[in-house]
C-alpha cells in the first residue's frame, strides 16, 4: 500500500542510492546524517555538509521476519538488516540471499515492490 | 515542591475484548480507582491520559474530553502520546502538576484497545512507534526492531536464547495469582524455544501479547490527604523522562538504551536515594531482551550482565532483586497507553499490601517503574516508597 506519494528529501536520497551516487548530511560534530534533515539530531548545527555516502558496509545485525504488516505480508518471511556503512547505519531488506551473518560486506540499492508500493532500500552481499 | 500521593488505583482486567471499546475500558478503569479511594469526582482538577494508537484502533482522536466524560469528571483533559511511554508520560504529567502546586487532585491512567484490528492490523498499527521512512518502510516491526536489538545483545555480550527465556517463564510464574494478567498460565523454557518464530530470534512467547485494557491512578497532594482525611500511604517521590533517536540505527549503541538511563537517574535524583534502597522493580519488559536491557539501563546490572539475572533466580520473586513481580508486560499483558499507568497501579498495591505477590516483598518501602516508548526512544521511570 503505497501511503505517501512524495517525501522531499527521502525520495532524493533513493534516488541518489539507484544511481550509485547517494549522499548523506555531515556536522563537524562528526556526526552523519539523513535527510530531510535543518540541523544535526545530535548537536543542533545548521553547519551540515552534502557528503558522498558509501554503497557498501557491513551488517550489524539482522532479523528474519515472519509475522509482519498487511502490506509486507506477500514477502514473508523476509529479512531486515541494519549495516555500518561508516559515517552512518542504515536499515534495508535482505535481497538476493538467502542468509546472512553479523560481518558481512553488503551493497546498498533500491527496489521497486510494484506500482502499489513504496520503493525500498535493500542490502546485497557484496562480491 | 510538595508531595504527591498515590489514593486510589483500578485496572481492567488485561487480555482480549475486542469488542470493548476504548471509553468502556477506561471507564471502567476509573470506576475501580474510585472505588479504591473515598475522593468525590467533582474534586478531580484534571485528567492525564496516555493512548498511542486510538486514531488508528478506533478512529478516535481528541481522546482527552472523550475520556474525562467517560470518567464522569469535568476538568482539562490530555491525551499524551509516546508510544509504549504514553502511560508513563502521562503520569508524570500528573506528578508533576501536583508537585509544582498547581493542583491537588489529579487523575491518571491511560488505554489501549488492539485486538479489534487482528494480528497483522495490530502489528502495522505498532509500527508506527518505528521511524516511517527508515524503518517501517523496509518491513520492520516491533519484533523485528527488538530481534535486531536482541542479535545484536548476544552477539556482544555473549548469552542464548534460552537465558532470555528464562526471563518469559519467571514473568509467567509471577502472574500466576494475578486476575488482572492476561496470561495465568505456567510456560517452559521449551515452551519459549518451541514457540512459532515472529521475527527471529523473537518466538511468540518472548513477546508481550495484543492485550485491551486501561488503569488509572488517583493522585493527591500530601496536604488534600490530611485535610481529607484520605489513606494514601504510598507516594511517587521520584519521577523521570528520557529520549533517544527514535532510529534503531541512529543509536550510538544498538544494545544501550540511555533513555532509560537518563530517565532512572533523574527519577533516583529527585527521590534522594540509591539505586541500592530500592527492594523491587516493575520494568518494561516488551520483549525479553527489553527486561535484560531495562535493568542495564537503570544500573542494577553492569550492560552485559543482565542476561544471566533471570535464569540466576535474582530477579525471581524470592531473588535479590525483585522485578515484574506482576507478571510484566509479558505476562500481565501490553494495552500500550495503559501499561505506563498499570505499573503504577501494581507497584502501588504491591508496597500497600494488598497485591496477590505482596506477601513475597512484605517488607519492601522502595520500588521503581520502568515504562518505555518504542526500541526506547523514549523512557519514563518512577519512584514509590511507602509510608506504612
Amino acid at each position: 500500500m503505497k501511503r505517501n506519494s512524495t517525501n522531499s528529501g527521502y525520495d532524493e536520497f533513493l534516488d541518489g542510492v539507484e544511481a550509485g551516487s547517494a549522499t548523506y548530511l555531515r556536522c563537524d560534530c562528526g556526526r552523519g546524517a539523513l535527510p530531510p534533515r535543518d540541523v544535526c539530531p545530535d548537536c543542533g548545527s545548521g553547519e551540515l555538509a552534502e557528503e558522498s555516502l558509501p554503497q557498501t558496509g557491513t551488517v550489524e545485525t539482522h532479523t528474519t521476519t515472519h509475522v509482519s504488516s498487511p502490506s509486507f505480508q506477500r514477502d514473508t518471511p523476509y529479512t531486515v538488516l541494519i549495516v555500518d556503512l561508516g559515517p552512518l547505519r542504515l536499515s534495508g531488506q535482505l535481497q538476493d540471499a538467502e542468509n546472512i551473518s553479523i560481518g558481512d560486506e553488503v551493497s546498498v540499492d533500491v527496489v521497486s515492490r510494484g506500482d502499489d508500493e513504496d520503493r525500498i532500500l535493500v542490502f546485497r552481499p557484496a562480491d | 515542591m510538595r508531595t504527591v500521593r498515590v489514593a486510589g488505583v483500578g485496572m481492567t482486567e488485561f487480555g482480549e475484548r475486542p469488542s470493548v471499546t476504548g471509553r468502556a475500558l477506561f471507564s471502567e478503569a476509573v470506576s475501580r480507582a474510585f472505588a479504591d479511594t473515598s475522593i468525590p469526582r467533582e474534586d478531580v482538577e484534571a485528567v492525564h491520559y496516555g493512548n498511542f494508537m486510538g486514531e488508528l484502533a478506533e478512529h478516535q482522536g481528541h481522546q482527552g474530553p472523550l475520556m474525562a466524560e467517560a470518567a464522569g469528571v469535568t476538568a482539562p483533559a490530555t491525551r499524551y502520546e509516546s508510544a509504549c511511554a504514553s502511560g508513563g508520560v502521562a503520569v508524570k504529567t500528573a506528578v508533576d502538576q501536583i508537585r509544582h502546586g498547581d493542583a491537588d487532585v489529579v487523575l491518571a491512567g491511560g488505554a489501549e484497545r488492539m485486538n479489534n484490528l487482528g494480528t497483522a492490523g495490530a502489528t502495522d498499527a505498532l509500527s508506527i512507534a518505528a521511524d516511517d521512512l527508515w524503518e517501517v518502510k523496509v518491513g520492520m516491526t516491533f519484533p523485528g526492531a527488538y530481534a535486531l536489538m536482541t542479535r545484536a545483545y548476544l552477539d556482544e555480550f555473549g548469552g542464548t536464547r534460552e537465558d532470555l527465556a528464562h526471563v518469559a517463564v519467571k514473568n509467567h510464574e509471577h502472574a500466576l495469582p494475578n486476575d488482572h494478567a492476561h496470561f495465568q498460565r505456567q510456560i517452559d523454557v521449551d515452551d519459549v524455544i518451541e514457540a512459532p518464530t515472529v521475527s527471529d530470534p523473537i518466538g511468540l512467547y518472548e513477546a508481550s501479547p495484543i492485550t485491551d485494557g486501561a488503569a488509572v491512578v488517583l493522585l493527591v497532594s500530601d496536604e488534600y490527604a490530611s485535610k481529607n482525611g484520605v489513606q494514601a500511604g504510598v507516594r511517587v517521590s521520584g519521577s523521570g523522562q528520557g529520549s533517544d533517536n527514535i532510529a534503531l540505527h541512529d543509536r550510538e549503541s544498538l544494545v544501550r538504551t540511555p533513555a532509560t538511563r537518563r530517565a532512572g537517574q533523574r527519577a533516583l535524583s529527585h527521590a534522594e536515594i540509591d539505586r541500592e534502597d530500592v527492594d523491587l522493580v516493575e520494568v518494561h519488559d516488551c520483549f525479553t531482551i527489553a527486561e535484560v536491557l531495562a535493568l542495564e539501563g537503570l544500573g542494577f546490572y553492569d550492560t552485559g550482565e543482565a542476561i544471566s539475572a533471570a535464569v540466576g533466580g535474582e530477579t525471581w520473586m524470592d531473588g535479590e532483586l525483585p522485578v515484574n513481580l506482576s507478571g510484566g508486560l509479558k505476562a500481565k499483558g501490553h494495552p500500550v497507553g495503559a501499561t505506563g499507568a498499570s505499573q503504577i497501579v501494581e507497584m502501588t498495591r504491591l508496597l500497600r499490601g494488598d497485591h496477590p505477590r505482596s506477601d513475597a516483598v512484605s517488607a519492601a518501602t522502595t520500588g521503581i517503574t520502568h515504562n518505555a516508548g518504542g526500541t526506547v526512544a523514549s523512557a519514563v521511570v518512577h519512584v514509590l516508597e511507602y509510608d506504612p
